[in-house]
C-alpha cells in the first residue's frame, strides 16, 4: 500500500478560513503557462470551451451574412459558386459540431458538477483533452476555409458528391476528420457527465431529486454515446473510401450510396435531441426561479426527456422520404416522428402549468424563454408537417426545410441557451448581465429571427430551393429575399448587443451574490464565481429544491481530506455515500495527447500508415497521462 | 450562507471499488460506446447482404481455420482473465502479477491468428463492398485486441513496479480483464457474422 502520510488534514480540523485556504491550496490551478495548460477544473474548461463555442458562431454568422448578402438580390456576384458551396457547407457543419453540440456539453461541463453538489467533473483529465481535440478540429475547419480548401458537399456531405469519384482534393477529407475530432470530444465529455451523474452526487440527491438540467444532460450523454459511433463509422468510412479504395459508397462494387444516407441520419436525427434535450432542461430549471414554484410536473418531464431520447433514434428516414424507400417504411417513420411531437407537446403543458400556476417575472432569461415557447412550437409543428410524406414530397431540398430546422434549432437550442448564459453568467463571472442590453437584445433577436426565417416558409412553398447561390430575376423570389436579407441585419444586431453586453458586463456588471434569483438548486449554494474546490463542504441533499426548503442554510457532510483532492461518490439510486474518492489532479499529458491525436488524424487524410505510426506517440502520451505520480490522490 | 453538519464521511474508504468506482462506470460507458460501433458495422454488414445478388460476392465464403482457433483461444482466454480478475480482487500482488504476464502473452497469440484471418477472406478491401465491411470489422476488432494488449503490458510493468501494491492498480486489473471480457464477448457475433452467415 501507499504509505499514508503523516500530516493528513481533515476539514473537520480547520476553521472556515483555513479550510478555504487550505483546499485553495489543494485544488487550485497552479500559475503561469503551463500551468493554465494543465488545469483540470470543470469550470475553466467550461469556459474555455463556451468562449470557443461562441467564436464559432459569429463566425458561422458571419457566413450566414455572407450568404444573405449574395442573395439578397437575383444574379448577384459578390461570391462565386464554389466559394459559395464553401460557405454554405461550412455554415452548417460549423453551427452543428463546432457551436450547438459543444456549447451543450460545455454548459453540462460546468453546471452538472455544481448542480450535482461535487467538486469536479469525472476524470477530469479526459476533460482537458476533449477540449484540445475539441479545439483542434474547430481550427483545422477555419484553416481549411482560409486557405480555399473548405469542404463543399454540404453539412451532411451526401456520396457520391462527397466520395472519390466528384469530391476531388481534400475538402470532404476535412469535412470527415473534422467529424472525427468534434465527435471524439463529444464522447469524452459524454462518458465523463454519465459517470458524474451516476457515481458523485451529493448524498441523498436520489434519483428523483436530480435537477432537470442535469436529467436532461444525462440523457443527452446516453444519446451522444449510442449516435456517435455511427458518424464515426460513416466519416471513417468515407475517408477509407476515398483514400484506400473500399467500396461502401460505390454501387459499381456492391455498395450503396443510400448507406450513406442511412448511417449520417442514424446519428443526425438524435444529434437534433443532443442539441435540444439540454435546452429543455434549461428551461425546465430557468423556469421555476422566475415563477418561484416548483416545476410542474417533475416526473412527466423526467419521462418525456427519456421518452424523447429514445424515440429520437426512430425517425432518421424522415430525413430520406425522397429517395424511394418502401412505402410502409415511409409510413411507420411518419408515425414515429408524429409521435415524438407528444413528449414535447407534455414538457410544453408542464411548462405552461408551471408559469399558470406561479408568479412570472419577466427578466431577460425568462423572455428568452417565452420566445423560445412561442418559436419553438410554430417549428414543431411545421415539423409535424414535414413528417407527412405527401407534403415532405414537395418542400423537400427547399427553403421551408431551411426556416423549418432554423425554427427548431435557433428557436429550440439557442434562445434557451441565451436564457441560460443570462441566468447562469453571474454564477460564471460573479457579475450581473444588463437587463437594459439584455431587453434590446431579446426583441432584436426575437423579431429579427421570425422576420428572417418566416418568409423562408413562404419562399419554400414558392417552390425556392435550398443551396443555390443565386435565382434569374423572372422567378418571383427577388423581393422575400431582399426583405428576409434586411431582417437578418436586425438578427445580427441583436447578436451584437448580447455579445457587448457579454463582454462588457465580465468587466463592469453590478457584483452578483451567491444567489441573485434566489434560485432552489445547488449550484447557487457556493459563491459566484466558484472556488477551485466548488463547495467548502459537500452538500447533503433532503429534497428537490433544497436551497427553497431551508432558506440560508446548507446541510453538509464533514470528514473529507483538504490535503489531496477528494470528494463524495455516492451510489447510483439513493445517492448513499460509498467513499471518498479522489479526483486526479492537473496534468499537462491529456494536452500531449490531443496534440499526438491530432496529428494522427490530420496526416491520416493522407496516407493509411498514420494510423499505424500516429498511434505510437498517442500510446506513449497515454501512459505518460496514466502512470502513477505518487501523488496523495493515489492513496487508497 | 449557514453549514450544519448532517453527515460525517471521515470513516469512509479512501478509495470507491468494485461497481461503486467511478473507473469501472467510465469502462462501462467506453464498452457501450464500442458495442454501438461494433452493432453499427454488424448492420451495414447484413444491410450490404441484403443488397447484394449473391454473397459474398464473388468469392467463397471465409476459411474456417484462423477464425475458429481465434474463437477457441479467445473463449478459452476468459478462464484465467476471471483468475485474474478474481486475484486482484483478493490483492493477492504474487497471483496478479503471474496472471498478468500470462494474459498478455494470451493477448499476443490470437494477433498471430489474426494475420492468417485476413487472407482467409479471399478478398481485399478495395475489391468490393464485401470485402470493406469484412476487412473493416475485422480490423476495428483487431484494434480491440491491440489496445486491451497494450493496457495489459503497461499494467503488468506497472504490477511490477513499486506502484503497484495499491487498491487502484488492482482495480485497474479488474477493469481490464472487464474490457478483455467485452473484447471475447463482442468477438462471438462477429464470428458468426463474418464466417457462418455467408454459409447460410
Amino acid at each position: 500500500m501507499v504509505e499514508q502520510r503523516l500530516s493528513v488534514i481533515a476539514d473537520t480540523d480547520l476553521d472556515r478560513a483555513g479550510l478555504e485556504r487550505e483546499l485553495e491550496k489543494t485544488w487550485g490551478a497552479q500559475p503561469g503557462f503551463w500551468g493554465m495548460i494543465a488545469t483540470v477544473d470543470h469550470k475553466v474548461i467550461a469556459r474555455r470551451y463556451i468562449v470557443t463555442a461562441f467564436v464559432f458562431l459569429i463566425l458561422g454568422g458571419l457566413l450566414a451574412l455572407a450568404m444573405r448578402l449574395q442573395l439578397a438580390q437575383p444574379e448577384a456576384r459578390f461570391i462565386n459558386p464554389d466559394r459559395y458551396n464553401q460557405i454554405f457547407t461550412m455554415h452548417g457543419s460549423n453551427m452543428m459540431f463546432l457551436f450547438a453540440v459543444p456549447v451543450m456539453e460545455a454548459m453540462a461541463v460546468y453546471l452538472v458538477p455544481l448542480m450535482v453538489g461535487t467538486r469536479n467533473i469525472a476524470f477530469p483529465r479526459l476533460n482537458a483533452f476533449s477540449y484540445w481535440v475539441f479545439l483542434a478540429g474547430g481550427i483545422l475547419l477555419w484553416l481549411a476555409f482560409l486557405l480555399d480548401a473548405a469542404p463543399d458537399v454540404g453539412w451532411f456531405a451526401y456520396v457520391p458528391l462527397a466520395g472519390p469519384e466528384y469530391g476531388a482534393g481534400k475538402r470532404a477529407d476535412i469535412w470527415a476528420q473534422m467529424i472525427t475530432f468534434t465527435e471524439l470530444s463529444a464522447l469524452a465529455i459524454a462518458v465523463e457527465i454519465v459517470v458524474t451523474v451516476f457515481t458523485q452526487r451529493a448524498p441523498g440527491m436520489s434519483l428523483d431529486r436530480i435537477p432537470l438540467l442535469v436529467w436532461a444532460m444525462l440523457v443527452m450523454a446516453f444519446l451522444v454515446i449510442m449516435a456517435m459511433p455511427a458518424i464515426m463509422f460513416a466519416s471513417s468510412t468515407l475517408i477509407m473510401d476515398r483514400l484506400v479504395g473500399t467500396q461502401f459508397y460505390n454501387p459499381a462494387e456492391g455498395g450503396d450510396a443510400l448507406l450513406w444516407q442511412h448511417v449520417f441520419w442514424f446519428f443526425g436525427h438524435p444529434e437534433v435531441y443532443i442539441i435540444f434535450l439540454p435546452a429543455v432542461g434549461m428551461v425546465s430549471t430557468i423556469l421555476p426561479t422566475f415563477v418561484q414554484r416548483p416545476v410542474f410536473g417533475y416526473l412527466p418531464l423526467v419521462m418525456a426527456l427519456i421518452a424523447t431520447g429514445i424515440l429520437s433514434f426512430g425517425l432518421w428516414v424522415h430525413h430520406m422520404f425522397v429517395v424511394g424507400l418502401p412505402r410502409l417504411g415511409e409510413s411507420f417513420f411518419t408515425a414515429s416522428s408524429m409521435a415524438i411531437a407528444v413528449p414535447a407537446g407534455i414538457q410544453i403543458f408542464c411548462w405552461l402549468a408551471t408559469l399558470w400556476a406561479g408568479r412570472p417575472v419577466f427578466k431577460v432569461p425568462m423572455l428568452f424563454i417565452i420566445g423560445f415557447i412561442i418559436t419553438f412550437v410554430i417549428g414543431g409543428l411545421t415539423g409535424v408537417m414535414v413528417a407527412s410524406v405527401p407534403f415532405d414530397t414537395q418542400v423537400h431540398d427547399t427553403y421551408f426545410v431551411v426556416a423549418h430546422f432554423h425554427y427548431v434549432l435557433i428557436g429550440g437550442a439557442v434562445y434557451p441557451l441565451l436564457a441560460a448564459i443570462y441566468y447562469w453568467f453571474p454564477k460564471m463571472t460573479g457579475r450581473m448581465m444588463s437587463e437594459i442590453l439584455g431587453r434590446w437584445a431579446f426583441w432584436l433577436i426575437f423579431i429579427g429571427f421570425h422576420l428572417t426565417f418566416f418568409p423562408m416558409h413562404i419562399l419554400g412553398l414558392q417552390g425556392m430551393p435550398r443551396r443555390i447561390y443565386t435565382y434569374q430575376p423572372e422567378l418571383p423570389w427577388g423581393g422575400l429575399n431582399l426583405f428576409v436579407s434586411l431582417s437578418s441585419v436586425m438578427l445580427a444586431a441583436g447578436f451584437l448587443v448580447f455579445f457587448i453586453d457579454a463582454v462588457r458586463s465580465c468587466v463592469h456588471g453590478p457584483k452578483a451574490g451567491e444567489n441573485p434569483w434566489n434560485a432552489p438548486t445547488l449550484e447557487w449554494a457556493t459563491s459566484s464565481p466558484p472556488p477551485s474546490y466548488n463547495f467548502r463542504s459537500i452538500p447533503v441533499v433532503e429534497d428537490r429544491n433544497p436551497l427553497w426548503s431551508r432558506p440560508g442554510e446548507l446541510t453538509v457532510a464533514a470528514g473529507l481530506r483538504t490535503d489531496r483532492r477528494e470528494l463524495l461518490v455516492t451510489s447510483v439510486v439513493e445517492a448513499l455515500p460509498h467513499a471518498r474518492e479522489s479526483s486526479a489532479p492537473q496534468s499537462v499529458w491529456p494536452f500531449w495527447a490531443a496534440i499526438a491525436t491530432s496529428i494522427m488524424l490530420i496526416w491520416s487524410m493522407f496516407s493509411a500508415w498514420a494510423v499505424v505510426w500516429g498511434s505510437m506517440p498517442i500510446a506513449i502520451a497515454l501512459i505518460g497521462w496514466f502512470w502513477p505520480k505518487g501523488a496523495p490522490e493515489e492513496e487508497s | 450562507m449557514k453549514e450544519r453538519v448532517a453527515l460525517d464521511v471521515s470513516h469512509l474508504p479512501l478509495h470507491a471499488t468494485g461497481t461503486a468506482s467511478p473507473t469501472w462506470w467510465g469502462t462501462c460507458a467506453f464498452m457501450l460506446i464500442e458495442a454501438s460501433g461494433f452493432s453499427l458495422a454488424i448492420a451495414v454488414y447484413f444491410y450490404l447482404m441484403s443488397l447484394a445478388p449473391i454473397w459474398p460476392i464473388d468469392v467463397p465464403p471465409p476459411d474456417l481455420r484462423a477464425g475458429t482457433v481465434l474463437t477457441a483461444l479467445l473463449v478459452a482466454s476468459v478462464v484465467p482473465n476471471m483468475l485474474v480478475s478474481r486475484w486482484a480482487r483478493q490483492r493477492n500482488m504474487w497471483r496478479v502479477r503471474v496472471g498478468l504476464v500470462v494474459m498478455s502473452v494470451t493477448g499476443i497469440v490470437p494477433l498471430v491468428f489474426r494475420a492468417y484471418e485476413f487472407p482467409a477472406l479471399h478478398v481485399l478491401w478495395d475489391d468490393n463492398a464485401y470485402g470493406s465491411i469484412t476487412w473493416t470489422i475485422l480490423g476495428l476488432h483487431t484494434t480491440h485486441i491491440l489496445t486491451d494488449l497494450v493496457d495489459t503490458l503497461v499494467l503488468t510493468c506497472l504490477m511490477f513496479s513499486r506502484h503497484g501494491d495499491n487498491a487502484r492498480r488492482y482495480g485497474d486489473v479488474e477493469d481490464n480483464c472487464l474490457y478483455w471480457n467485452f473484447v471475447v464477448i463482442t468477438w462471438l457475433p462477429i464470428y458468426a457474422c463474418l464466417y457462418w452467415v455467408p454459409r447460410l
